[in-house]
């Protein structure tokens, strides 16, 4: 599709999450509201991009498994908690509040696609 | 006879999981005909290692701190009508809950209520501490001599559906997989086999959606605008409908807030799961990968397409053992220039840490720019972003094994009342005994789980 007819949103507009602790490891999962959304989940929000976004908090690597039947994604974020709920400094010891941290990431979608805000 | 539904429902999610949450719970599935269970959750990883430390300091404690709270107003009604008890409560000391669940039972009146406790999960009795210690970890942390609090295996359902056919009423066991629970009171009606793994899945999966209440009834979902949860102050805990076929819909109790969507669903489906395909339990091998949920109701969703794969040949266990002192303090700073006199605070408290040569780690949050979103060496001077003026909160966390660095360390925020930047104020401090975690794999045929009555003790 040409440029000229995709708008940024955050993902927040178009997917909602949740974060789940183990460990060190942190796993996030991304749903789209709609069902058709899932393909441009599946296309932009790639492990790369969430390695990225996570590389302050120490990161070393990122899984993303597919569950096409729901639709829905499930990031694995290895050594992205600070050392977990056992000895992490952060106030957020079990990475609770990072699903709200990985829908900052922004994704184009068609101008034609209803949203709430775009950015 | 083998009954067409069992309905199980879950009372709380975890050990400080609200303690009303299961009456509505409870009357609804008093309502219902056939088969019905209540559970509760109570026990997180470390919560079991604090358990421990109760233990020790008085033999009669060392189970579910809220057990009182969460059973007097549910056990009269679940006796009565028929709905069994299942959950986790016994932590570090199994009989020692159930007793207190009897002497509760004996002032309400249940009489002749059968109460079963499942032991075995205790690795330090079958193995000694110091091979413990020498075993590898999942983490790859060495244990090496640090002095193990507890150690306990993930029993799996089975145990609980022995229980269960022996007639109990309540079932109180110590460690066991969250979703046995659930699995447990479906294998005793069921009675399906060892190796039915699909079925054991289904179970599975129904255990997994139900082990933390709310969460899949609308509680932890809610975002403003984006999804709305009509009335989360009273939201309603979750019912599990479970045929033979393993069909399974997920429903909550009636009269109650929240709500049961395909988006909440899918969200506690994938709650600490990471490849969908290997969901590993005592019971089975869980595979979510191509799960389906449907709306088929006003707060009706249905789940199908679990897999199961054989039963792993190992049961983990959590280790726990001494994780030093944690040191947290806090100090706020408002109004004009907040920001820079926060910072300020920030440049002195790095300068007196310096003094104090500790390797600690030292960690500085501002709240109110970054901090729960911020890794641990985050630069606070980066902070264009934010307006100088505004309400800002500084925050200083250590951890040691030396108890007084690590006041020494919330000391030097305290100072600040005094000798740091104008107008400080609202200093809190904690210090926290922390406990570490690591997980071990042990030989499932070392470990033999043990059903007792509390009427086998008198």
């Amino acid at each position: 599709m040409a440029q000229e007819h995709m708008k940024k949103v955050r993902l927040h507009d178009i997917a909602h999450a949740r974060a789940g602790d183990k460990g060190n490891r942190s796993n996030i999962s991304l749903i789209p509201y709609s069902a058709a959304t899932y393909e441009i989940l599946l296309e932009q929000v790639t492990e790369k991009r969430v390695l990225e976004l996570f590389s302050n908090k120490g990161a070393s690597k990122v899984v993303r498994y597919e569950l096409p039947n729901l639709p829905a994604l499930n990031f694995v974020i290895d050594d992205v908690l600070e050392g977990g709920v056992n000895s992490a400094l952060n106030l957020d010891q079990h990475g609770k509040t990072l699903s709200f941290l990985l829908l900052t990431l922004s994704v184009e979608v068609p101008v034609t696609m209803a949203i709430k805000n775009t950015v | 006879m083998v009954p067409s539904v069992v309905n199980i429902g879950c009372g709380a999610g975890f050990s400080g999981d609200r303690v009303d949450a299961a009456i509505p719970v409870a009357e609804t599935l008093a309502k219902r005909e056939g088969p019905k269970y209540l559970i509760f959750e109570t026990l997180a990883e470390r919560t079991l290692a604090l358990a421990q430390k109760h233990r020790r300091k008085d033999p009669t404690h060392g189970y579910s701190p809220f057990l009182e709270d969460y059973i007097r107003p549910i056990l009269k009604k679940c006796y009565e009508t028929g709905i069994k008890i299942v959950s986790n409560f016994g932590a570090a000391n199994p009989k020692g809950a159930a007793m207190k669940i009897s002497e509760i039972a004996d002032q309400l009146g249940c009489k002749n209520i059968k109460i079963a406790i499942v032991e075995g999960d205790d690795l330090l009795q079958v193995m000694s501490s110091r091979d413990i210690q020498n075993h590898p970890t999942i983490e790859g942390l060495e244990i090496g001599d640090n002095e193990v609090i507890a150690a306990n295996v993930y029993l799996g359902a089975r145990p609980i559906a022995e229980a269960l056919s022996r007639g109990a009423d309540v079932v109180v066991v110590g460690r066991c997989t969250d979703p046995a629970l659930v699995l447990g009171p479906l294998v005793k009606e069921f009675g399906w086999s060892e190796d039915d793994w699909i079925k054991l899945a289904t179970g599975t999966m129904a255990g997994h959606l139900l082990e933390c209440g709310g969460q899949v009834t609308g509680a932890y979902f809610a975002d403003p605008g984006y999804k709305d949860v009509p009335d989360l102050a009273n939201v309603g805990f979750p019912i599990a409908e479970v045929a033979n076929d393993g069909s399974l819909i997920i429903t909550k109790a009636d009269n109650t807030g929240g709500l049961v969507s395909a988006q909440t669903v899918k969200e506690q489906l994938l709650y600490e799961i990471h490849d969908p395909e290997n969901y590993f339990t005592a019971d089975v091998i869980l595979d979510i990968s191509k799960v389906r949920v449907l709306e088929v109701g006003p707060d009706r969703v249905k789940v199908s397409g679990a897999h199961g794969k054989q039963r792993p040949d190992t049961l983990k266990a959590t280790v726990s053992i001494d994780g030093g002192w944690m040191g947290e303090a806090e100090m706020s700073y408002a109004g004009p220039n907040a920001l820079k006199r926060a910072q300020l605070a920030i440049d002195v408290l790095k300068r007196r840490c310096r003094d104090i040569k500790t390797n600690n780690p030292i960690r500085f949050d501002i709240v109110g720019t970054m901090s729960v979103h911020s890794g641990d060496n985050e630069d606070t001077t980066n902070t264009h972003k934010y307006p100088d003026d505004g309400d800002y909160r500084i925050r200083i966390a250590t951890c040691g094994h030396d108890k007084e660095i690590v006041e020494r360390v919330n000391q030097e925020m305290l100072s600040l009342y005094c000798s740091g930047p104008a107008a400080g104020g609202g200093f809190r401090q904690h210090l926290t005994d922390q406990v570490q975690t690591a997980s071990i794999l042990v030989d499932r045929n070392k470990i033999v789980p043990k059903v007792h009555f509390l009427t086998d003790y008198t």
